[in-house]
């Protein structure tokens, strides 16, 4: 059944990628129907906003097109939706399955497959270990994946490719169930790096928007940087325990403690480098602060890319990785705090960001980046089983948030950008009210599945007591309020108000397809019960069983049981009352009084600016890293390439041949006596050289 | 001593030779030259029945003619090899003779006696007969390049290549009486056993050595005593140039080869670092100095200069090993070089000859064929697999990195390079430049066929390599042997 689940995925990527290099006639990929309407909705946002006029003209023509062109689904196509859905469905519902009977019935277990790598000390095989951890990321996974695939036949019906779009994404469910079923570190580094090479391949679907392709390589090389972490981390690892495998490393951590690295004279504790080495390539995977900047540009991709490798899945994949490696981590106190740090950082920045964008897919994309936040800073305060519920509600209702958008950029002809949105709840009430679900779950109001999830996890970080679990948790109750305000902003620009869209636009709106209201309702259903349906389990009296041997909380550590027994009352209602202010505050800014926000965004231009741009990320990186680096390049081609080696190499050797070959044939001059003279100098010179050294 | 008859049968090739060399001649002056398409033809089958007399020698050393001449299986395949690249040359020659009216019957006869002194040299085994082998070809030789006496560049050619080839002989007479003051002998088995047996080489053996190395030097056109070459090989009727190419400088170069492994076997020493010298110089100015030349012919002399650098990489090597890389290097340089001149002859506009470079612009759209086949050559003699050229240049490297003679090696992959570069400008300027000239058909049949055995052999070697290479390998064998 494990093997069922893990490589379904791969058998149906594998069916639809045939079918999209070799089935049937393949449509252009720069089609004009799939083309125009995409590129349009995009180029709004990338180019900036002066030139609407224009691009709504070309929108009009496009969308008539859009319809018309629109190629009808071949036998491939019907194929490659059919395998992967079904696929990827059946591998869902054996994920509930195992999930009952590993984490509920608590029977984990690890399947060996094959040997992989036995060198020397080196031991790695391919096995799939499925424990209670990996059961709750096989629900998590699946479930969206599921979701997702059956979105996509929906939301992908005008695409020319999508046999390639299936595939790709069936690729990535199936790199994702090998990271998170993996027995040991190289093979999480392998479904590592297969979740990362979908995840490009994704973002770049569009391969022909320059746009898609920035997007897509600024992904693939921030991920280099926390990758190249996670390699020299796991190299660490080996040296300090002298294995990959998990069990062998959980056994030896304790007794490896005190374990130094010597460094240019410095000394470094072992266990602490390592583990800050595997956080680095958490934070690249999971879009922290400092190796965040690619997640808002990887919206470029389709949505519900977004909403299952960008929001559920994979950027969720730093956390389990350090969930996994919880029974390390609690013996590197001081990495802990630095994860808490970051976590607690990440949540706020980008929360402050999140509410001042305009673009309704990076508004969700900042505020996915500020939920990792808060489950890293869970796991700094040693509360994994908070930040695994966490991941575990924010799957649903951030893939809801995701989809729903989708499904409102669908109805909206692919527009993206919120102030040209409006009014249209009662157009889409089905995605209206999921959008609501969605944003009460991640806002945490009562009941709902982020109340329970990210309350425990501020409660946590409270109770932890040290002095980096009291700011964690400060930046998270403001991350909080900051939350629940773009949450509900998104909320009202969208659906409420005028519509701001061109008329025509607005009279097309319209409910989306079948199939993709069944996945939204899903997720919806996940939005609302997943927490009040499984705290008892992930966090509450039960959690000890649930969690078993997965999850390692050292006693003075285990934040999560400190926040059930001392803990003021004030600090449990202050995420709630935060929620409720900045949902009013919303409703003022943004129903009451439409004015204010500009008047706000004059009023404090700087601070609006500073956040508008991001806080400047991407021109601080532009100016520490890709100029310099694009500098040192171009000196090293100009003058390296260009004048040294090309100077003395290639051209310098052309240009003296061509002077020694001048020379050569002028020393032929036709004259007898000349070559009589040549004849016996070379005499002289052999008897000379001879009489000399012979 | 008694006058013994000696015993002709190892020089009855040169013996057939001679006498059919005669016949000829008395045919000639009797019929005119009106008969000299029959006297070609009939030069050329008694070349290829002299080629399979020699063949049928068998094995064995035989000395005869009081120790002056010798017959081994050395001296078979080089035998072979000149007579078959002798008979092609006549062959090429038969249409530009008639074309340019010099179709005189002395031609073909000329060719035969020189060919005559070719394997006279192959056989030498005495100074005495060496001189005698070298001189019979020479003035042959000296003709032939004068043969066309109203053109005035013919005329310069040969009187060039008289005067220098006359200093040259001069050195080599002086060398040879040198050797013979300080050794006592003329003879290469007695000098032979004279330094096996450990005698002493005095500084007048060392100079004499030098001296015969310079005659034979000039004669492969080695080195600083090329500079005839060039000069010579524009000025000459083309199908002596493509003569001169061939069969005299496998000649000398077995003329060399016996030389150097036979008297003077025990001295390596000393002439090692002539041998480097040369070689190395021969090298560099054969890649070099190409490059800027306009003539296809006067390439062709640059080419050949830097051929005999790398036979030479391989015969300073001084082992079994490298000399039979040279002969292997020798066997396919003729076949490149008669085909190369092949397709040069062909290379008429209207019926006049085309001689410079950029007249080959666009061959292959005006001649494709023709164009493939010059292509085959140029990319052979550039060293590049699997043409036969790449195989000849490999035997010779390893043999000198086999006696770790790395810069000798290095030198020679390097030139190698440069002279890649002239041999595939040519096929660029082919493939890749607008025709200037529309380049009349090949209409000769003798042509044609030279052209497709010739480009056949070099592209295919690599296919069936082994009669070659073991002809080789026996032919070096027994010359270590004796």
């Amino acid at each position: 059944m494990e093997v069922l689940v893990v490589f379904l995925p791969l058998l149906a990527f594998l069916i639809a990628g045939s079918i999209a290099l070799f089935g049937g006639p393949k449509a252009t990929p720069s089609a004009a129907g799939h083309g125009h309407g995409h590129d349009h909705g995009h180029d709004h946002h990338a180019h900036g906003h002066d030139d609407h006029a224009h691009h709504d003209d070309a929108h009009d023509d496009g969308h008539d097109d859009h319809h018309a062109v629109a190629p009808p689904p071949t036998s491939g196509d019907r194929a490659a939706q059919f395998v992967t859905s079904g696929a990827v469905l059946l591998s869902a519902f054996l994920s509930w399955l195992l999930f009952f009977d590993v984490a509920v019935g608590g029977h984990p277990r690890t399947i060996e497959l094959a040997t992989w790598i036995r060198s020397g000390g080196l031991d790695v095989s391919w096995a799939l270990r499925v424990d209670q951890l990996t059961a709750v990321m096989l629900v998590v996974v699946n479930t969206v994946s599921a979701c997702v695939h059956v979105y996509s036949v929906g939301y992908m019906a005008e695409d020319p490719q999508k046999p390639r779009f299936m595939g790709y994404l069936s690729l990535f469910t199936f790199a994702m169930l090998m990271l998170v079923t993996a027995d040991n570190l190289v093979q999480m580094f392998f479904g590592w790096e297969g979740v990362g090479l979908a995840s490009y391949l994704l973002i770049n679907f569009w391969y022909e928007k320059p746009s898609a392709n920035a997007a897509a390589i600024k992904a693939f090389l921030v991920n280099r940087v926390g990758d190249f972490g996670f390699a020299l981390g796991i190299f660490a690892i080996f040296v300090l325990t002298g294995s990959v495998q998990f069990d062998a490393i959980f056994a030896k951590a304790p007794t490896i403690t005190g374990v130094t690295f010597h460094f240019l004279s410095w000394d470094f504790n072992g266990l602490t480098i390592a583990c800050l080495l595997l956080f680095m390539g958490a934070m690249g995977k999971s879009a922290q602060l400092g190796l965040h900047t690619w997640l808002p540009d990887a919206m470029e991709g389709p949505t519900p890319v977004s909403a299952l490798i960008h929001a559920a899945t994979m950027v969720t994949a730093g956390v389990f990785m350090l969930c996994r490696l919880s029974p390390v981590f609690e013996y590197a106190p001081s990495a802990l705090e630095i994860v808490a740090v970051v976590g607690g950082l990440t949540a706020f920045v980008a929360a402050t960001i999140g509410f001042t964008q305009f673009d309704i897919k990076r508004v969700i994309a900042y505020s996915t980046m500020s939920q990792l936040g808060y489950m890293f800073f869970a796991v700094g305060v040693s509360a994994y089983g908070a930040a695994m519920f966490h991941l575990f509600t924010h799957a649903f209702f951030k893939a809801l948030l995701f989809l729903g958008a989708g499904s409102v950029i669908h109805a909206l002809h692919h527009e993206q950008d919120m102030r040209k949105m409006g009014g249209v709840w009662r157009k889409i009430p089905f995605t209206y009210a999921v959008m609501w679900i969605g944003n009460l779950a991640l806002a945490g109001l009562p009941f709902f599945a982020g109340f329970y999830s990210k309350d425990m996890i501020l409660e946590a970080a409270y109770a932890s007591g040290s002095p980096v679990g009291r700011f964690a948790f400060a930046l998270g109750i403001a991350a909080a309020l900051l939350t629940a305000f773009y949450s509900w902003r998104l909320l009202f620009m969208t659906f409420h108000g005028k519509p701001r869209m061109e008329k025509s636009v607005y009279d097309h709106a319209h409910e989306s397809p079948i199939t993709m209201l069944i996945p939204l309702g899903v997720l919806a259903l996940g939005a609302l019960f997943a927490g009040i349906g499984f705290h008892q389990w992930f966090i509450g009296h039960d959690r000890a069983e649930f969690w078993g041997k997965a999850i390692l909380a050292l006693h003075e550590h285990d934040s999560i049981e400190a926040a059930h027994h001392h803990l003021p009352g004030w600090v449990g209602i202050a995420p709630l009352v935060v929620g409720l202010i900045g949902i009013a505050a919303a409703y003022i800014a943004y129903i009451q009084i439409p004015s204010l926000p500009a008047t706000f965004a004059r009023l404090f231009k700087g601070l609006h600016q500073f956040l508008y741009n991001k806080w400047y990320f991407d021109e601080l990186y532009d100016a520490l890293f890709v100029r310099p680096a694009k500098a040192l390049g171009y000196g090293l081609w100009k003058s390296g390439d260009g004048a040294l080696i090309d100077g003395v190499g290639p051209d310098g050797v052309a240009a003296a041949t061509r002077d020694i070959a001048g020379r050569a044939s002028r020393l032929q001059s036709g004259y007898v006596y000349h070559y009589a003279f040549a004849m016996v100098i070379g005499v002289v010179l052999l008897i000379a050289w001879l009489s000399v050294f012979g | 001593m008694t006058a013994v008859f000696p015993d002709i049968w190892p020089a009855l090739p040169e013996i057939f030779l001679a006498v059919a060399g005669m016949a000829l001649l008395l045919i000639g002056v009797f019929r005119g030259d009106g008969f000299t398409r029959p006297v070609s033809y009939l030069t050329v089958v008694v070349m290829l029945l002299a080629a399979i007399l020699a063949m049928g020698y068998g094995a064995g050393r035989v000395v005869t003619f009081n120790g002056m001449f010798v017959m081994d299986a050395f001296g078979v395949f080089m035998k072979v090899l000149v007579l078959v690249s002798a008979a092609l040359s006549v062959i090429l020659s038969l249409g530009f003779n008639e074309r340019e009216q010099m179709a005189r019957f002395e031609y073909p006869v000329l060719m035969l006696f020189a060919t005559l002194g070719m394997l006279m040299m192959i056989s030498a085994n005495d100074l005495i007969s060496l001189y005698v082998g070298l001189e019979t070809q020479s003035l042959a030789l000296y003709v032939i390049a004068a043969f066309r006496r109203d053109s005035a560049k013919s005329s310069e050619a040969g009187l060039k290549y008289f005067v220098l080839g006359a200093l040259s002989s001069g050195m080599l007479l002086y060398g040879a009486s040198l050797l013979y003051g300080f050794a006592g002998t003329t003879s290469f088995d007695k000098i032979a056993a004279l330094f096996a047996g450990g005698a002493h080489a005095s500084p007048g053996v060392v100079i004499g050595l030098v001296f015969v190395l310079t005659g034979l030097a000039f004669k492969v056109s080695a080195a600083p005593f090329h500079m005839w070459a060039p000069d010579v090989y524009e000025g000459a009727p083309t199908p002596v140039t493509a003569f001169f190419a061939a069969a005299p400088k496998v000649a000398a170069i077995a003329l060399l080869t016996r030389v150097l492994i036979e008297p003077f076997g025990h001295l390596t020493a000393q002439w090692h670092q002539v041998l480097v010298a040369t070689a190395v110089l021969s090298m560099l100015i054969g890649s070099f100095a190409a490059i800027m030349q306009t003539n296809i012919k006067r390439l062709m002399a640059y080419s050949s200069i830097g051929h005999v650098g790398y036979a030479m990489v391989g015969l300073a090597a001084g082992n079994q090993d490298g000399v039979r890389g040279v002969l292997i290097y020798m066997a396919l340089y003729v076949a490149m070089n008669i085909g190369a001149f092949a397709v040069i002859l062909s290379m008429k506009a209207k019926g006049l000859m085309l001689e410079q470079i950029k007249d080959f612009s666009g061959l292959s759209k005006t001649n494709p064929m023709l164009a493939a086949t010059m292509a085959i050559f140029m990319f052979s003699m550039a060293g590049i697999p699997p043409m036969a050229g790449f195989f000849g240049k490999l035997y010779v490297f390893l043999a000198a990195i086999e006696v770790q003679d790395y810069t000798l090696a290095v030198i020679g992959v390097l030139t190698s390079v440069v002279g890649a570069f002239y041999y595939l400008r040519i096929v660029k300027i082919m493939y890749f430049d607008e025709p200037l000239v529309v380049v009349d058909k090949v209409e000769d049949d003798g042509m044609t066929g030279i052209l497709v055995v010739t480009s056949l052999f070099t592209l295919l070697f690599f296919v069936a390599p082994a009669p070659i290479l073991n002809g080789a390998a026996a032919a070096a064998a027994a010359l270590f042997a004796g």
